[in-house]
């Protein structure tokens, strides 16, 4: 089987609202793949179809060979699901919440301890088994639900936002777990809106308003998706340069990144013309320089161009 | 159906409900204090305030005042020298009761002339007043006998026996005590409160917090874990109904007299009622609140049909009707019949055959509708 999970035309409205808009893809065994877009884009929606929890309005979702409409039974008992609220009983101790999702999976007496004691010992919260859950950290808890996810060792895991509202150290341990099951040879799906963590990612696609906008690792489609060169504008006052940098005539469009401004060029000889226009103003640049487009670029200029497509 | 699964259900419910403090003590404060509150509020209508304007001052008159306290439904506190002063004590609520003695009272009961005394009563709580009226009317017809005789006696000749002699018994309540009506329904309101509030409580909070998203991923199936929701809370009311029934006993000295087992079984039927109408309502429910508000839509009217606090055969006959669609109705009916009358299925077998045939509709349709809803 070379597929393990496969969206072919999938749909989803509520109503009027096309919350899921044909969506089609595969993921390949073992393979890392990232599903990104901002908040209502329609990613959580899809995860909840191939989990056969929501039937579709159109298309086939199909996990491991089976038909998530017709088998949910199947596909329930062979997946992994971290969902992007706390999954965990606050009430109930750090084991109390791995025994319940080894009983609901399946798993029985020595097996059942061995697997919880191993996830312990590798959360680092042996000591804390007996502590109520509602007292961990925000990085604990979302850890604590991955392991809870993944105990029964599904070949198949849905991530939701795992690392939602986490900070930066906290994220990185995570996609090290994440990276660690892909090694193991186990599929992962993982949402995000965090355009940094889709570096991670083996292959990955954009989804905005419940459609595909673009999909491949993430160099082909840093290759394939971006026309145009960035230019990297490190100036004071941010903001109010922003105004001026999206009015210059040689810019396509211009984003905030990080402490900088992104801009989107045609020609990257553009620099000196436009760091001139800013100091022109009485503004601080402190440097305009080409930069390799990350994703977020990517994604940003792939929007903006849909919704320039959309106004004409 | 996983028994597996099931039991890892019922494992998390249990130590979730053995954590929640505030849930089990208001299983133990909530009877305590709706017992004490039914159980007591509504004997009031003995040891009434009484004022007494005595315009006689007389032996006869103190007879007279002495057998209205003899009856323990009067307390005379208040002496009287002017009307106006009975009513300013009736009027300011500090009496309940006004007796006023004509100043001829003894002249006249001496003559064996018909005597007048005027008994006012304050009725703006009309059950209460109704007691005092036909008490004090007793009192009167009693000592006008009693007087009758002993003036025939005088004279020397013996009464004729009253044409007619109406005898009066009070079965299953001789002392006809309140709270041998009240504590049956105070135990069946109580059942039905937490088990349904309970049930509420333990899928809504699922839904609030978001691990239903979680649970339905799983491979649990809905009929699982409906059923290992509702077990632990069946255990959990069987204690409480325990805990009711032994508070009952020792404390308002209502003890059962029929079968306990049958009172045990009875109450499994109403449990799948009432955790039935929790499944319903959490279904349409996205929080506690709402729940909360529909369950009061609920449960109000059955309080108010079922015959808790006032006699269903009083309700106008539409709404008679609807209160045989009440579970609540059958169960206090059976409860009583347990527990003060101390009958058996041979006399309850037709509401115990409701409650059974109630408790399997609406279970039925909360299985139907939480299949659906979890899906």
């Amino acid at each position: 089987m070379a597929v393990a999970v496969r969206a072919e035309g999938l749909t989803r409205r509520f109503g009027a609202f096309v919350a899921v808009d044909h969506v089609s893809f595969e993921i390949a065994p073992g393979e890392v793949w990232g599903f990104l877009g901002p908040n209502g884009a329609g990613k959580s929606t899809t995860i909840r179809m191939l989990c056969g929890v929501l039937a579709p309005s159109a298309g086939r979702a199909e996990v491991l060979g089976y038909d998530a409409r017709r088998h949910p039974e199947a596909v329930k008992a062979r997946i992994g699901y971290m969902s992007q609220r706390f999954a965990l009983w606050s009430d109930l101790t750090v084991r109390e919440n791995l025994a319940f999702y080894a009983g609901v999976y399946g798993l029985r007496g020595r097996e059942a301890r061995e697997r919880i004691a191993a996830w312990l010992e590798r959360l680092g919260l042996l000591d804390r088994q007996d502590a109520l859950a509602g007292t961990l950290s925000g990085g604990y808890r979302q850890r604590l639900a991955l392991a809870a996810a993944v105990l029964h060792r599904p070949p198949v895991v849905f991530l939701d936002e795992p690392t939602a509202g986490m900070d930066p150290l906290s994220r990185r341990q995570f996609w090290e777990l994440i990276r660690g099951f892909a090694e193991d040879g186990t599929t992962v799906m993982v949402t995000t809106h965090y355009m940094d963590e889709a570096e991670h990612c083996d292959r990955l696609a954009f989804i905005d308003q419940g459609r595909i906008i673009a999909q491949g690792s993430p160099a082909e489609i840093k290759a394939r998706q971006m026309v145009g060169h960035v230019l990297e504008v490190r100036v004071e006052p941010l903001i109010e340069a922003l105004a001026v940098v999206e009015e210059h005539p040689a810019v396509r469009e211009a984003a905030l990144y990080g402490a900088a401004i992104h801009a989107t060029v045609d020609q990257p000889e553009a620099g000196p013309a436009l760091a001139a226009a800013l100091a022109a103003r009485g503004f601080a640049v402190e440097g305009v320089e080409p930069v390799l487009p990350s994703l977020e670029d990517v994604f940003v200029a792939l929007v903006e161009a849909r919704e320039r497509e959309a106004a004409a | 159906m996983s028994w597996q699964r099931l039991a890892s259900i019922v494992r998390k419910e249990v130590a979730q409900l053995l954590r929640d403090r505030r849930t089990l003590g208001s299983m133990i404060s909530l009877p305590v204090i709706q017992l004490v509150l039914f159980g007591y509020l509504s004997s009031q209508v003995l040891h009434q305030p009484t004022v007494v304007w005595d315009q006689s001052s007389s032996a006869e008159s103190r007879a007279l005042i002495q057998a209205f306290e003899n009856t323990r439904y009067f307390a005379v506190r208040y002496a009287a020298r002017t009307l106006r002063e009975v009513e300013r004590r009736l009027d300011a609520g500090q009496a309940r009761v006004g007796l006023v003695i004509p100043p001829d009272y003894a002249r006249r009961v001496r003559a064996g002339t018909p005597a007048q005394v005027m008994v006012v009563v304050d009725a703006s709580d009309a059950t209460g007043a109704q007691v005092l009226m036909a008490v004090a009317g007793g009192v009167g017809a009693s000592l006008s006998q009693d007087l009758a005789v002993r003036a025939l006696a005088r004279r020397g000749q013996r009464a004729p026996p009253p044409p007619v002699e109406v005898r009066t018994r009070a079965w299953y309540n001789p002392n006809l005590e309140s709270r041998v009506f009240i504590v049956p329904g105070v135990l069946g309101l109580i059942m039905m409160f937490t088990t349904t509030f309970m049930t509420m409580g333990t899928i809504v909070r699922e839904r609030e917090l978001g691990t239903l998203e979680q649970i339905v991923v799983t491979p649990l199936r809905p009929a699982e874990l409906m059923l290992g929701k509702i077990l632990p809370l069946v255990a959990l009311g069987y204690l409480n109904l325990t805990f009711i029934l032994v508070l009952a006993w020792l404390w308002f000295d209502v003890a059962v007299r029929g079968s306990l087992v049958l009172l045990y079984a009875v109450t499994l039927a109403f449990f799948f009622s009432s955790l039935g109408v929790g499944v319903l309502i959490s279904t349409v429910s996205r929080t506690f609140n709402q729940a909360t508000q529909l369950a009061q839509l609920v449960l109000l009217p059955s309080i108010l049909l079922s015959g808790f606090l006032f006699p269903r055969e009083s309700l106008p006959p539409p709404l008679q009707g609807i209160g045989y669609g009440v579970p609540l109705t059958y169960f206090i009916t059976v409860l009583r019949g347990i527990i003060v009358k101390g009958v058996g299925i041979a006399d309850l077998w037709p509401q115990i055959l409701a409650l059974v045939g109630l408790g399997s509709l609406v279970f039925t349709l909360a299985i139907v509708r939480f299949q659906k809803r979890i899906d």
